[in-house]
């Protein structure tokens, strides 16, 4: 498998949401992010784990990053260095704040046409809005084949890449040509730790923003060092719309957030037999759920 | 997601030692590589950031890769296949972490592609591998192996295996034979030395040896023919790529089931020498144990460790007479000193390490350019300082990891005796670290010299000197009156003939180490509160264990040996 291809995984830095305390919700119905690590989106690392085994097969193949969100989300950037990625994009700007999963998909879009990846890479979704939709979006707004809920990229050759799709009730083998959208599943392979060489080397790795507020003799440290330039783009250097952007550009608006704890101790399991039907509606009326 | 560096305190307080800072500027020489490697360091700071961030690494994988494989591991084993061995899938995985992570090669220069890590690093990813699962740190452990040949093999063979080792190959150190046990002298192997291939070629047997079927081995075999003693072994270094090995059977033990114990058979298997002929002994082999004790300290630290963690949990969980066990004082005395105990091991650990590495770095710097006197009589009274603590590091970190599973264990009760808890597993792991790599008998026997010589007494002293806080003075007091006692004892038994020093060896050097580790602690209770409980806790069991060794020396006359010795003529029927 030849084919040097330049793979651009989309990430996200999220609040973990896994171990959520008492105080991950705010009074007003929003998540407290002061009170949440931020993380590695986890089904985003799954997609990067593609990605670098893809590396692995093909040799002069490239994994650049593409993330949007605050300075801050510079810091998945660099763990995805640390992990085998060569380098990343992070779209910075207040223009983007606020964007919904539509607005969003159009800011990575747009930059995506700048990069020119011959294949995107995208977790499914993301733990904090689990809407799975910036993957496909992404592909719509730039007219590419989408392969959504892969596991496994099972070949790649110069015309085409066959990907193996987890799907509920089975599994389902497609290709597609390039360019192509694919986005990954928690079911695929956990993504390589950080390896000791590399976190040595990219640890310094930072954006334009980072860089100059690190000072002199780090500017004159990184000066022949590209490797540790991660690509810092604000609205500027993407050619977008800016109505299409952030919150002008999200259509979705959040009417309320409610607490779903779910009621039932234990549940049973019942025949469609009458015997049965009878025994429950016999139950609910006497405990006066029903009648 | 856990993390064995990110959740240890104590672990990281013994990375931030202010010698760290001499020991980094030895290692890196000026920084030098940072104009040649993309990740070498620039600066003290930049390593030990480096450092950190590296020991995060290997911290997560021991949680989540390796301890989580522990209990697979155990049950599964290893096995053999076509005379080779196929190691637990666990045991996969947590190598293909490894690698993946970069970790080999953590102590080995960068021109071998190693990480030119501190020592005091390595033996900290070895401490936190053991706690996560103590079968597996022998696999990972036996990279001690490629210092050996980084000390005294040629270019050419640093060249060959050295990167090997940084890509992740694993390491044997094959010694022990069916003949030849704690008597490496006796080993039988036969190299000889093939002209037609110029090759060295290896035939016999080898017994015991872990991780047998290893990518690399290092083998003592008896290169001068007619040979007898310690003087006709050289040491070798052999490529499983080259064949010549088999592995008859895998030992059935106790513990540490996941790590192969393997008996080979060596027929015409190809191999180099290592260093000078007739030295394999003498000079590689001591270097070799060395190192392999300071591994087993690391191991019985990490177990301690483990054991520790599992009995406090276990004691704040279960509930008995309507309250958690903790609460019970039979159980918080046990968790406390077992505590101070993990605590001392770990502090005697790191500044055996310190020692070891300051005269490894002025030896590796001497092979540069010549020492100058200063530097040479440092690099003495640290070899001297390492010879004499590794056998103690080795013997207490090894009897404490036996001692707190056990009390582990206790704590558990009846469950802890079940296979349903990690503490039966840690049990069993336990048992080998005071019996491999020289038994505590024969850690006694290296360390006795240094107590009838009085390096120890020296360095005990030399704490003593050290400025102390004034509301720890009550804690120093006892250590003055402790060296006291120590110092009677000495002269007590050195009075007497070599029997009665063998005779009561094991009483003077268990002294010593109760001195020197409580010494360790008290220094750290003035650096840090944290400290101050368990210097009180271990000081106070020192005491009364140095005051009972005292009362037995002093009662102790010069017919006393002939009561033990009764039972020379006793057999079994």
């Amino acid at each position: 498998m030849g084919k040097q291809l330049k793979v651009v995984v989309l990430a996200k830095q999220v609040p973990d949401t896994r171990n959520v305390g008492k105080d991950a919700m705010k009074a007003d119905g929003t998540v407290n992010r002061a009170a949440l690590p931020a993380i590695f989106n986890p089904e985003d690392l799954n997609a990067l784990e593609q990605a670098l085994t893809i590396k692995d097969m093909c040799e002069g193949t490239t994994v650049y990053i593409l993330t949007m969100g605050p300075l801050r989300a510079a810091d998945i950037i660099r763990d995805a260095m640390f992990r085998g990625a060569d380098g990343g994009y992070l779209l910075t700007d207040r223009a983007f704040a606020g964007a919904d999963t539509l607005a969003t998909s159009y800011a990575l879009s747009r930059a995506l046409v700048e990069i020119k990846p011959d294949l995107i890479i995208a977790g499914r979704q993301a733990i904090d809005g689990d809407t799975a939709q910036v993957g496909p979006q992404v592909a719509e707004k730039l007219g590419l084949p989408q392969i959504t809920y892969a596991e496994q990229i099972e070949s790649i050759d110069d015309r085409q890449i066959v990907v193996k799709r987890r799907l509920e009730h089975g599994v389902e083998t497609v290709s597609a040509p390039f360019p192509v959208v694919i986005t990954v599943n928690a079911s695929a392979p956990e993504c390589r730790p950080q390896n000791a060489k590399r976190v040595m080397k990219y640890k310094r790795a930072m954006t334009r923003s980072e860089l100059q507020a690190a000072g002199d003799d780090y500017m004159q440290f990184v000066e022949n060092k590209d490797y540790l330039k991660i690509v810092e783009w604000n609205v500027g250097d993407i050619d977008a719309d800016p109505a299409q952007l952030g919150m002008l550009g999200s259509p979705t608006k959040v009417k309320q957030i409610e607490n779903v704890v779910f009621q039932a101790k234990e549940s049973r399991k019942l025949t469609v037999s009458d015997a049965d039907i009878n025994s429950l509606m016999v139950e609910l009326i006497a405990g006066h759920t029903l009648g | 997601m856990g993390n064995f560096f990110l959740d240890n305190k104590d672990l990281q307080f013994h990375l931030n030692h202010p010698l760290m800072k001499k020991i980094v500027e030895l290692r890196e020489k000026n920084f030098v590589d940072k104009d040649v490697y993309d990740y070498a360091p620039v600066d003290f700071e930049d390593t030990m950031d480096s450092y950190r961030r590296v020991l995060e690494i290997a911290g997560g994988i021991c949680s989540d890769v390796i301890a989580a494989n522990a209990e697979d591991v155990d049950k599964e084993g290893p096995k053999v296949v076509d005379d080779h061995v196929v190691y637990a899938r666990g045991t996969q995985a947590n190598l293909e972490a490894i690698r993946k992570a970069g970790l080999g090669g953590i102590h080995l220069p960068r021109k071998y592609e190693g990480l030119n890590m501190s020592l005091i690093c390595f033996v900290m990813a070895n401490e936190m591998v053991a706690r996560g699962d103590a079968g597996f740190e022998n696999i990972w452990g036996l990279q001690d192996c490629a210092e050996t040949i980084n000390e005294f093999a040629s270019e050419e063979i640093k060249q060959k295996y050295l990167p090997l080792v940084s890509r992740g190959a694993t390491c044997a150190m094959a010694l022990t034979e069916p003949d030849a046990g704690s008597d490496l002298q006796a080993v039988m192997l036969k190299a000889h030395y093939d002209e037609a291939s110029g090759k060295w070629l290896l035939n016999g047997v080898k017994r015991f040896i872990t991780n047998g079927d290893g990518d690399i081995s290092l083998v003592l075999a008896r290169s001068e023919e007619g040979t007898k003693d310690g003087r006709g072994l050289s040491m070798f270094v052999y490529d499983r790529r080259d064949g010549g090995v088999k592995v008859r059977r895998i030992e059935n033990k106790l513990g540490i089931k996941g790590s192969p114990t393997c008996e080979l058979v060596y027929t015409n298997a190809p191999a180099e020498l290592v260093g000078d002929r007739k030295m394999g002994l003498i000079k590689y082999v001591m270097s070799l144990m060395n190192a392999a004790r300071l591994g087993i300290g690391a191991q019985g630290t990490g177990l301690c460790e483990a054991a520790y963690r599992e009995a406090l949990k276990y004691a704040n969980e279960r509930q008995q007479f309507g309250k958690p066990i903790i609460q019970f004082p039979a159980m918080y005395e046990m968790l406390t000193n077992m505590k101070a105990k993990l605590y001392a091991s770990r502090a005697m650990l790191y500044e055996t390490a310190r020692f070891v590495e300051v005269y490894k770095c002025w030896a590796e710097i001497g092979k540069e350019r010549p020492l100058t006197s200063e530097e040479k009589t440092e690099m003495k009274a640290y070899n001297k300082l390492a010879d004499a603590f590794t056998p103690v590091c080795k013997m207490f970190a090894s009897e404490y990891a036996n001692q707190l599973a056990y009390d582990a264990l206790q704590i558990h009760g009846g469950s802890g005796y079940m296979k349903d808890y990690p503490i039966e597993r840690i049990y069993r792991d336990a048992r080998i670290t005071n019996i491999y790599e020289g038994t505590s008998q024969l850690q006694v026997v290296a360390a006795i010299r240094h107590v009838t010589t009085g390096t120890y007494l020296a360095q005990i002293k030399a704490y003593e000197a050290a400025e102390h806080p004034a509301e720890l003075k009550h804690l120093l007091d006892k250590l003055v009156a402790m060296r006291e006692d120590y110092e009677r004892a000495i002269a007590r038994v050195t009075a007497g003939d070599g029997e009665q020093i063998d005779f009561h060896a094991r009483r003077l050097v268990d002294m010593t180490g109760h001195l020197i580790l409580s010494h360790l602690l008290l220094r750290q209770a003035g650096e840090s509160a944290e400290y101050v409980v368990p210097a009180e806790v271990y000081i106070k069991h020192a005491q009364a264990q140095n005051a009972a060794a005292l009362k037995f020396i002093e009662g102790s006359c010069c017919g006393d040996i002939d009561i033990y010795k009764a039972v020379l003529s006793e057999s079994v029927e």
